[in-house]
């Protein structure tokens, strides 16, 4: 009884699933005499979740009402109405009951469809490359972006109580002026205030820069890098102790916690606890505990962690460390209890700046949390402990990778519906045997799963290629990520797979299930696939815009990079090695470099500028005495302008003096003339003037030229000072005429390790410094750049596709063309002006948006930068293009060219 | 099995489809019950009262023609079965015999 009730449903359903087709078409052709009808949406609703064998009624039965309606109280009104008798029918006896059947046919099938998929992969091979290829390249792409997403999750979370942690971050603001943003760092002074009188923080760590320097033990000498502590930090904290008392281990002045790695580097395989360093020749320390080495998921690193109290001591003559806006250099993590409330730790951080700033002048600090969980995922703020990504390139990047799948995926849609007239008859077939909808969705969606996981493999050999491009687009990555394949990793690369499939299968399966199986079956037309071609032409129309925008935008990006760093900063760099001093007597190493042949001078400075660097205090003159401004300086010897080529407007260069003697003379740019009004700015008036700088009176003995300060990207015009300190100098800069430069770089190293046999010798010349000033663009130009080579790839791909499909759809009808007297040149021409057009297209739209984006974002925020070349990028734009029509050409010559006996003979 | 009973609304649904005849769809039931009883009957009540009458089997269905109304849609029909006639039958019976018993006077009063 029961089977033979259950065969009769199945009938039902078979018949109504052949009738449907039927009842859509009839129902199209009779449309209401008006052309009223009822809300589409509404229709679609009552279809979604009333039992098939009831439908058909209560939907004529709602339109005959909504006719009724219409008549007589107005099309709104009916629509209204129709709309509310649909919800209500919504009733325990008209609800679809889930169909577990269908569940169960599904899971019958799978081996099945996977069959079938395998066989139609090996069918259609070239169009299967195409897919498995395209997705592949952009998985690969994914599988990084999922690489580095799963390194910034494991970020800190060897903590124990990470998500307890809390940073203390602080703004500055100076007389009211918001400009500033929210640094990492806070004060000392905050630190204590909230450790003493704050309900709801359970400990409060500190670690304060910068603890660096040589250690000595013996003969030996490391220079090693780390922060003063706190003994707190290790109950906040999961830095581990594998030597020493974690709660006295930094409680003594002069104790110094060592990680693993430095006690080997200092003492060997000798025991390190107990034993006394030496810092910089200076004190002697007791090495109080050894440190399990960081984890490389740590946003805090470090090699060593001395006892804060030390640095009260030694700092002693100039502790300003517990002044309230001396926030520039002290981290404070708290450990908050669960669930504290966050509004009320603000409020309070609010009382103590309210309480604190009235002791600093027109001051005003404001401090608030941050959650150590957040720190790798936000923008870097400025004075941060270590490396962070910044949320926004990861945006950045997500959304390119975004781009780039997307686009394969249109791929596959394009593809497998441009291929769909060989699978309809399958599909109609599978329905007139009983297949349902949500069967035909499955299978596509299986094959679509099998494509992108054979893409996998492929991807994730495209991933290891990428791997040491990405980690090396900029040296901080590599402090940042491993990228390294755990298996929960491999099983995000699974999933993403699947995903992908599932995403790119969802299109072409919805395609198939609303195949009109009678129509399929008894149409015997081959063109019914043209239908959807207008969709298939956006696609290509799109991707090929993508393409354009990256492409155009690299060549933009390059402009750019080119013209900074080739940019007439206003003195010369060239042949300039600038060597870090690291703390030497910068006359014992230029008696020694000034004897090579090869070095025509050598001044001494502060500071690189022009690469980003800045030092800055503030300034008054006497002639406006409430004005004080901010100024940018750079102390120098009497060397350093002549040998940068710093031309004078008015006045001399500083003249030669002792190392001790007190500091008079300042040289000024042509800005500070003009933000003062000295002299009525006029040069040769202001020589002689006297400026306030540092408590200092210092008489302008020159004016200079303005010239780029910081990085040409930034600046344009500041107020500068030179200032002659010779014994600050921290830079060597040596000019250097010869043909061999490695050579001479060799010999000044072989003198720098003679003198400083402890620090590695770092050297750069300053153009190559200037480079690296700009490394993040350029990363930005090589991701951009790899990521339009994809894009072009995947469109490429895309048209190839669909290029094959077209012209092997009309093989017969070019034949004919041929047999009657067409030329090949015509033909190629008739079949290539379709997607000709198409690619002009996409240039139109594409090209004005990469101007707009450069005009009105990019430009307006940076300053010198170099004008649009729009010749350059129509280059770019024409090579994509050629591209394109090599594809076409080939494609359409090739069938151009058969012979069109071989093609007709079959009819 | 549900109870057999009729109830007072189904009781006048069933009755209009045996009027009705062969033109007894949803919709004409609806119309004839607004027009004879003078309330407003709802549609979706009709086609759950219709339901329920099929369940416990006293109509049938079938559906009909396609017609040009109705967006193309196919109109259901009911008819009353044997089980459906002698409900109304035993309703009627049991409701006369109540009626002959009555004694005169006591409903003139009122």
């Amino acid at each position: 009884m029961v089977s033979r009730q259950a065969s009769a449903r199945r009938l039902n359903l078979l018949t109504a699933c052949c009738m449907l087709p039927i009842i859509y078409s009839t129902g199209k052709l009779m449309s209401n005499p008006k052309n009223f009808t009822p809300p589409q949406w509404a229709t679609r609703l009552l279809a979604w979740y009333c039992k098939p064998e009831l439908l058909e009624d209560l939907q004529g039965d709602l339109n005959e009402y909504f006719d009724r309606n219409v008549k007589s109280h107005g099309l709104k009104r009916a629509k209204l109405i129709y709309i509310i008798d649909v919800l209500k029918f919504f009733r325990l006896y008209t609800i679809r009951k889930p169909e577990f059947l269908n569940l169960i046919i599904n899971y019958f099938m799978i081996g099945s469809y996977i069959k079938t998929s395998g066989r139609s992969i090996v069918r259609n091979k070239l169009f299967s490359f195409i897919n498995i290829v395209g997705l592949a390249v952009s998985m690969s792409v994914g599988l990084v972006l999922i690489g580095v997403l799963a390194d910034v999750l494991s970020y800190d979370i060897f903590h124990k109580k990470h998500d307890r942690i809390y940073r203390v971050i602080s703004r500055y603001e100076y007389l009211g002026d918001k400009g500033n943003n929210f640094m990492a760092t806070t004060s000392l002074k905050s630190a204590r205030l909230i450790k003493e009188g704050f309900a709801g923080v359970e400990e409060v760590a500190i670690l304060r820069g910068y603890l660096e320097g040589d250690l000595q033990t013996g003969e030996r000498i490391i220079p090693l890098k780390g922060f003063w502590a706190n003994p707190a930090i290790f109950n906040v904290f999961s830095f581990e102790l594998v030597q020493g008392n974690p709660n006295t281990a930094l409680e003594k002045p002069f104790s110094l916690v060592l990680t693993q790695t430095s006690a080997k580097k200092l003492f060997g395989d000798e025991e390190a606890l107990g034993k006394t360093v030496i810092l910089n020749k200076d004190r002697s320390y007791t090495v109080t505990g050894i440190l399990k080495d960081i984890p490389f998921f740590s946003h805090i690193k470090f090699d060593m962690l001395g006892s804060l109290d030390t640095q009260s001591i030694i700092e002693k003559d100039n502790w300003q460390a517990e002044a309230w806006d001396d926030i520039w250099s002290t981290w404070v993590y708290l450990l908050l209890p669960p669930g504290a409330n966050q509004q009320s730790l603000k409020d309070n951080l609010d009382k103590i700046s309210a309480k604190e700033d009235p002791s600093v002048k027109n001051t005003h600090i404001e401090l608030a949390l941050q959650p150590m969980n957040k720190i790798m995922f936000s923008d870097s703020m400025g004075n941060e402990i270590g490396p962070v990504l910044g949320g926004t390139l990861l945006w950045v990047f997500s959304g390119l990778a975004f781009i780039v799948i997307l686009s394969a995926c249109f791929n596959y849609t394009n593809l497998s519906i441009a291929r769909s007239l060989r699978r309809t008859r399958e599909v109609g077939v599978r329905k007139v045997i009983g297949a349902m909808r949500n069967h035909v969705v499955m299978q596509f969606i299986v094959e679509a799963v099998i494509i992108s996981l054979c893409s996998l493999v492929i991807a994730v050999l495209g991933f290891f290629l990428l791997r040491p491009h990405f980690l090396g687009i900029e040296p901080e990555i590599q402090k940042m990520f491993t990228l390294q394949l755990s298996p929960l990793v491999m099983v995000y690369f699974l999933l993403f797979a699947i995903f992908i499939g599932m995403a790119a299968g969802l299109f072409p399966s919805l395609f198939f299930a609303n195949v009109k199986t009678i129509e399929v079956l008894k149409n015997t037309s081959a063109f019914k696939g043209r239908k959807k071609i207008t969709g298939r032409k956006v696609l290509t129309v799109i991707q090929y815009s993508i393409s354009i925008i990256l492409v155009s935008a690299s060549i933009g990006v390059y402009r750019q990079y080119q013209h900074y760093i080739a940019f007439d900063l206003g003195f010369n760099t060239e042949n300039i090695l600038n060597i870090e001093l690291q703390g030497n007597k910068a006359a014992l190493l230029r008696k020694e470099i000034q004897e090579l042949p090869e070095v025509k001078g050598i001044s001494q400075s502060l500071i690189v500028t022009s690469v980003g660097n800045n030092w800055g205090t503030n300034m008054k003159y006497p002639g406006s005495p409430n004005d004080s401004t901010a100024v940018s300086f750079n102390s120098i010897d009497e060397n350093y302008m002549p040998l940068h080529g710093h031309q004078l407007v008015a006045g001399r260069n500083f003249l030669p003096k002792p190392d001790s003697a007190k500091e008079s003379e300042v040289i000024v740019n042509q800005q500070v003339l003009k933000r003062f009004n000295i002299g009525g700015q006029d040069p040769e008036k202001a020589l002689g003037d006297v400026l306030r700088v540092d408590q200092k009176d210092l008489t302008i003995v020159g004016v200079m030229k303005d010239f780029q300060y910081g990085r040409a990207n930034n600046q344009t015009s500041k107020e500068i000072l030179f200032r002659y300190e010779p014994a600050k100098a921290q830079v060597l800069n040596v000019k250097i005429q010869s043909n061999d430069l490695i050579a001479t770089y060799d010999k000044i190293e072989a003198i720098w390790k003679k003198i400083d046999p402890i620090h590695p010798f770092e050297a750069k010349f300053y153009n190559e410094q200037i480079e690296a000033a700009f490394a993040g663009l350029s990363a930005t130009l090589k991701l951009a750049g790899f990521l339009a080579f994809l894009a072009i790839c995947i469109a490429s791909l895309g048209l190839l596709g669909m290029v094959v499909f077209t012209t092997e759809i009309r093989l017969k009808e070019i034949s004919i063309r041929k047999v009657l007297g067409a030329s090949e040149g015509k033909l190629l021409y008739l079949l290539g002006k379709g997607f000709i057009f198409l690619l002009l297209i996409a240039t139109l739209i594409s090209l004005p948006i990469v101007i707009f984006f450069f005009e009105k974002v990019v430009f307006p925020s940076t300053a010198n930068h170099a004008p649009l070349n729009l010749a350059e990028m129509l280059l770019g734009v024409l090579a994509i293009l050629l591209i394109a029509l090599l594809m076409i050409g080939s494609q359409t010559l090739k069938v151009a060219k058969t012979n069109p006996a071989e093609v007709l003979k079959n009819e | 099995m549900k109870g057999t009973n009729l109830g007072e609304f189904e009781e006048l649904v069933l009755l209009t489809i045996a009027t009705l005849v062969n033109e007894a769809y949803s919709v004409a039931i609806c119309d004839d019950l607004e027009k004879k009883t003078n309330r407003s009957v709802k549609l979706g009540v009709v086609h759950s009262v219709l339901n329920r009458l099929e369940e416990k089997g006293f109509v049938k269905s079938k559906l009909g023609e396609a017609t040009s109304t109705r967006g193309g849609k196919r109109k259901r029909y009911y008819t009353i079965t044997n089980a459906g006639k002698s409900a109304l039958l035993k309703v009627k019976e049991l409701r006369d015999q109540y009626w002959s018993i009555i004694p005169e006077l006591s409903l003139k009063r009122i």
